[in-house]
Formats: C-alpha cells, sequence, structure tokens
C-alpha cells in the first residue's frame, strides 16, 4: 500500500478565549489514501472545523503531526501555509465564497493568478467543467447563478490547480436536497473519474454516505471510523 | 477643488494683468503703503499735475478705487483724459457718463447683473443709471465720475493712483529713476513701469495668495487622504470575506496589500481625471453665473501636482488599512458576516 497522501497524529489545537484555554482537538489520528472520499462527520463544537482549518494550513497546530503529500505542516512558516494553500489544498466552502465582482470564469482564474499559473488552461479542464456542467455559465457573475452552480464554481475553483487534497466544509450545508446531490455526485465523480483526493465535513450522515470512509468526531476526538 | 481653487487664484490674477495692461499708461504712482492686493489710503489729486510737469511726461490722470463688495471695486474716473491716454472705451451700447450719477460697466459685469444700458443698479448703497456697456479690459469692470466717487467715500479731492503717458516708452526708466531721486517722493510714492505692475500679479508676488494656495492644497491632501482612509478601511471591512477567500486561495499578504494598493491608484487615477473634467465645469459654470467677479483659468501644468498629491494621499491613505487587511487572519475573515 503506497503512503497515506495525509497523515495526522495526536494532533492537538488549544484556542486561547480570554483566560480560558479551549481544546478545540485532544489528539486527532487520521490517514487518507491517495484517491480516497474521506468523510468527516460530527456535531458542532466537535472540533471537524478546526481539523479542516489546520489541515488547509489556515491556522497553525498546537502539537501533533500533519504530513500532508510528505510535507510537516507542523514544521512550515506562515509562507510555506500559503504556498500549500496555492498548491497543494484546494478549498470548497458551505457559502460557496465566491467572490462578487467577479465573472465565474474570473473566479477560477483567480486561483491560477494567485498559483502562478495562468495561462491557457489544459484541456483535461474544460472536461472538468463540462463535467461540473458550468461550461455555459462561465460568464456570469455569483449573482445571476444559482447556489447548485455557485457551489459547481467553487469546486472548479478548488480542483483548477490540482491539489493533492480537495477539502470540501459542509458543501451542501446551503443547498435543497437537489442541489445537494448533484454537488455530492460531482464530487464523487471527481473522485472516482480523476482520482482526486476529497476529505469532506459534514454534519449529514445522508451526505456522508457518498464518501468511501467516514469518520466521526465528538469532543476533540475521532470516536468512530467506518467504510461506507 | 485644488485646481479649481488655483484656477481661480490664476484667473483673479490675468485678469487683473489684462486690465492692467489696457490702461495704457508708461507709469503708474501709488502711495508708498500699496500692495498689489491694496490701494493704500491715497493721496492728494494736486499731484497729478506736479507729474505731468515732469520731463517726458506727456500727461497724468488719476483713478480712485473703492471697494464695492467682496470681489468688486468700483473706479473714480476723470473719464476724458482718461480716454485721451488709453484710447477711447469701445462701447457696445450706450455712451460714456455725462452726469454724476450715471454708471458705466463691462460687458462683463452686465452679463452677471442682467444689466442694460438705462437700468438702475445699485453702486455703494446708491442707485446708478447704466449710461453705457463697454469691452471688457481696460482697468476696471465698474467706472463713475471721479469727483463722485470722492464726494461718496469721503476721499474729496484725493486719488489712490496716478497714471503718466510718456512722451515715449523708452524714457520709461529714466523718468522713473529721476521721480525716485526726487526729495519727498521716493518714500511717499511707489513709482512702477507698467511691466512692474504686472509682474505685481502674480502668485510669487502676493505672499497671502501663495500661502492661501498651500493652505488649499493642504486641505486637499488633508480631505483627499480622510475621504480614501475612510473609503478604503470601509472597503477592507466589507472585503473582509473576499480577502479571507483570496488568502484561502494561497494569496500572500504582499498579494493583498498590492490589490488593495492597485486599487487605490486606479481610483486615485480616475478621480484625478474627473477632477480635471470637473475643473472645465466649474469654469463653466462661474462664466456663466458670475462672469463679472470671478474667472477661472484652466490649469495644465497644475494637472501632475494634483494627481501626484490625490495619488499620494490616496496610497498613504489606503496603506494602514491595506496592510491590516493583509495581516488579516484567514479563519476570522471567512467567517466574517
Amino acid at each position: 500500500m503506497s503512503e497515506p497522501i495525509l497523515s495526522v497524529r495526536d494532533l492537538r489545537k488549544i484556542y486561547r478565549v480570554g483566560d480560558v484555554d479551549v481544546h478545540a482537538l485532544r489528539g486527532v489520528d487520521l490517514d487518507v489514501e491517495r484517491g480516497e472520499f474521506l468523510s468527516v462527520i460530527g456535531p458542532s463544537g466537535s472540533g471537524k472545523s478546526t481539523l479542516f482549518h489546520i489541515l488547509g494550513g489556515l491556522t497553525p497546530p498546537t502539537s501533533g503531526s500533519v504530513k500532508m503529500d510528505g510535507r510537516d505542516l507542523l514544521a512550515m512558516t506562515d509562507r510555506e501555509r500559503t504556498n500549500l494553500r496555492k498548491r497543494t489544498v484546494g478549498f470548497v466552502f458551505q457559502k460557496y465564497n465566491l467572490l462578487p465582482t467577479l465573472t465565474a470564469r474570473d473566479n477560477i482564474e483567480i486561483a491560477r493568478y494567485i498559483a502562478k499559473k495562468d495561462g491557457e488552461r489544459d484541456a483535461h479542464f474544460e472536461e472538468v467543467l463540462e463535467l461540473l456542467g458550468i461550461a455555459k455559465r462561465l460568464d456570469h457573475k455569483p449573482r445571476a447563478l444559482s447556489g447548485g452552480e455557485q457551489q459547481r464554481v467553487a469546486i472548479a475553483r478548488g480542483i483548477v490547480n490540482h491539489p493533492a487534497i480537495l477539502l470540501a466544509d459542509e458543501p451542501t450545508g446551503n443547498l435543497d436536497t437537489e442541489n445537494s446531490n448533484a454537488v455530492l455526485g460531482l464530487l464523487r465523480d471527481l473522485n472516482q473519474r480523476l482520482g482526486q483526493t476529497i476529505l469532506m465535513i459534514t454534519h449529514n450522515p445522508e451526505a456522508a454516505a457518498f464518501g468511501h470512509r467516514i469518520v466521526s468526531m465528538r469532543d476533540g476526538r475521532i470516536v468512530h471510523a467506518s467504510a461506507t | 477643488m485644488m485646481l479649481t481653487l488655483v484656477g481661480l487664484s490664476r484667473g483673479f490674477l490675468q485678469d487683473q494683468q489684462r486690465r492692467a495692461r489696457g490702461i495704457g499708461a508708461d507709469i503708474i504712482v501709488k502711495d508708498s503703503g500699496a500692495s498689489a492686493m491694496s490701494l493704500g489710503i491715497g493721496f492728494p489729486e494736486s499731484f497729478i499735475p506736479f507729474f505731468e510737469k515732469q520731463p517726458h511726461v506727456a500727461m497724468a490722470t488719476g483713478a480712485l478705487i473703492q471697494p464695492n463688495g467682496p470681489l468688486s471695486t468700483v473706479t473714480g474716473l476723470d473719464l476724458p483724459r482718461f480716454q485721451q491716454m488709453s484710447g477711447t472705451f469701445r462701447f457696445l451700447s450706450g455712451r460714456a457718463f455725462e452726469k454724476p450719477d450715471e454708471v458705466i460697466v463691462d460687458e462683463f459685469y452686465a452679463r452677471q447683473h442682467g444689466l442694460k444700458v438705462g437700468d438702475s443698479v445699485t453702486v455703494l448703497n446708491r442707485q446708478w443709471r447704466v449710461s453705457g456697456i463697454f469691452e471688457s479690459g481696460k482697468l476696471a469692470r465698474l467706472i463713475i465720475p471721479l469727483k463722485t466717487l470722492q464726494d461718496l467715500s469721503g476721499n474729496t479731492g484725493k486719488v489712490v493712483v496716478v497714471y503718466l503717458k510718456l512722451d515715449s516708452p523708452a524714457n520709461t526708466q529714466q523718468v522713473i529713476d529721476e521721480l525716485k531721486s526726487m526729495p519727498g517722493i521716493a518714500g511717499k510714492f511707489q513709482i512702477l513701469s507698467l511691466e512692474e505692475l504686472v509682474s505685481q500679479f502674480s502668485v510669487e508676488n502676493i505672499p497671502m495668495l501663495k500661502g492661501f494656495i498651500g493652505v488649499v492644497i493642504a486641505l486637499g491632501v488633508i480631505v483627499g487622504f480622510l475621504v480614501v482612509f475612510l473609503s478604503m478601511y470601509t472597503a477592507v471591512l466589507e472585503r473582509t470575506r473576499e480577502i479571507g477567500v483570496l488568502k484561502a486561495l494561497g494569496a500572500s499578504p504582499g498579494f493583498v496589500l498590492s490589490v488593495l494598493l492597485r486599487e487605490t491608484t486606479l481610483l486615485a487615477i480616475i478621480g484625478s481625471a474627473m477632477g480635471i473634467i470637473f475643473t472645465y465645469g466649474t469654469q463653466r459654470l462661474i462664466t456663466t453665473f458670475a462672469p463679472g467677479g470671478l474667472l477661472q483659468e484652466i490649469v495644465p501644468d497644475w494637472w501632475p501636482i494634483a494627481s501626484g498629491i490625490a495619488l499620494g494621499g490616496a496610497l498613504l491613505g489606503a496603506a494602514w488599512p491595506g496592510m491590516k487587511a493583509a495581516k488579516q487572519d484567514a479563519i476570522e475573515a471567512l467567517s466574517y458576516e
């Protein structure tokens, strides 16, 4: 078996809120295989968002070890974590987080621009746009797109730089059932057809079932892991 | 604002220069306490024949000038003698005044106040009849008989300026030197050639105006700075979430700062261009509604200065909120509602 693309050991995160230490993660161990679609499920306050932020390089851990694509996040400087977000990690957020003044195309292009990958997109990505069903909606601004379309643009933005792992935080949290299923189906397609590694955080068991494996979190720990 | 006010200052001075040149005199004698912007307390008109008797002086005539509102003056002239010196007034309508209660006005003053020959106009709290409207560019905009103005203003027998016409302009410096060498003259009077008088109407020679322009520029910078600072601060707050998105996509603090500064630069350039266009608008407004009081010049040499100040102020104003945005925590920014 190949080395996991993501390996987390005894990961801890303590936030200081006023005079109180808040233990958001209390020793998380997790492996994600290359090409895996992993769902992390848990109630509010279980630490799944903190895990998402650490894995995405948005905040440093307090202690433990996080190896992503062979690189140790704990040893990374701010600059290195910024570079990690450029090329190694892609994000999909619950609220889509598209830039409202840019068209769908520019929202995707800006990710390439930041990663200094501007120029002609590869033909493979054009295929992805077709797969996502947004190829004809690229010249529209977010306000002219439905929630499902906005989330598909956000997915396109998340994978445009071919990240090692796509982190999706409640990607269907703002969508109705039909659009939720469509978006989850697309994530599964991306995983199956392109081999895109995906780590999806959700509190919805039905959404979590789209992954290969479900990891349950509670009180800052992983309490259960099962294959779907 | 800056370009309009500088344009107004320059327009005012250029109008003064143009009208000074229209006098037709070679030498101007003023009270020693006078400046380009004030005329001093005046002196007896008995000096006029004294000056007229000097070698090479062909003729002399005096004028009394009194303020008539904040941006206007009324000039009292011995009109026949003045016309003898500077040439006949070119009347667009009507004629010169013949009675003590008659006034002549230039075309700008007439246009601004909607005056035509035969109309009544209030000057120095008194009703006057407009006897003629003359082509602009000759000394003043509002002219009444010298004697009348002297009596009305309590300056009977006094003038504030004497104009000397020489037998030849080539003798100007010689006559000035001779007059200045006379005992009691040098200390009491300023004796200037027409060119010296005209040169006084420049920003450098009017300390108050120079200071005024400096204050205007300082205000422009401060107002521009505050407006840009608050705009950028608001923009940064409004875009907190967007900045979070950019940071999540891997944008470095330098990238975020450069985006904000580039945007500021673009806004400053657009603002400067609009400011320049705006000066044409204010010029048109002033020409339409206040041609007799104010003149605004378009000042292309100030365009780069004003643009530079706008750009500098804008960048300075954007720097702090920009740096704040660049250092913002991505998670906090993403959760901003």
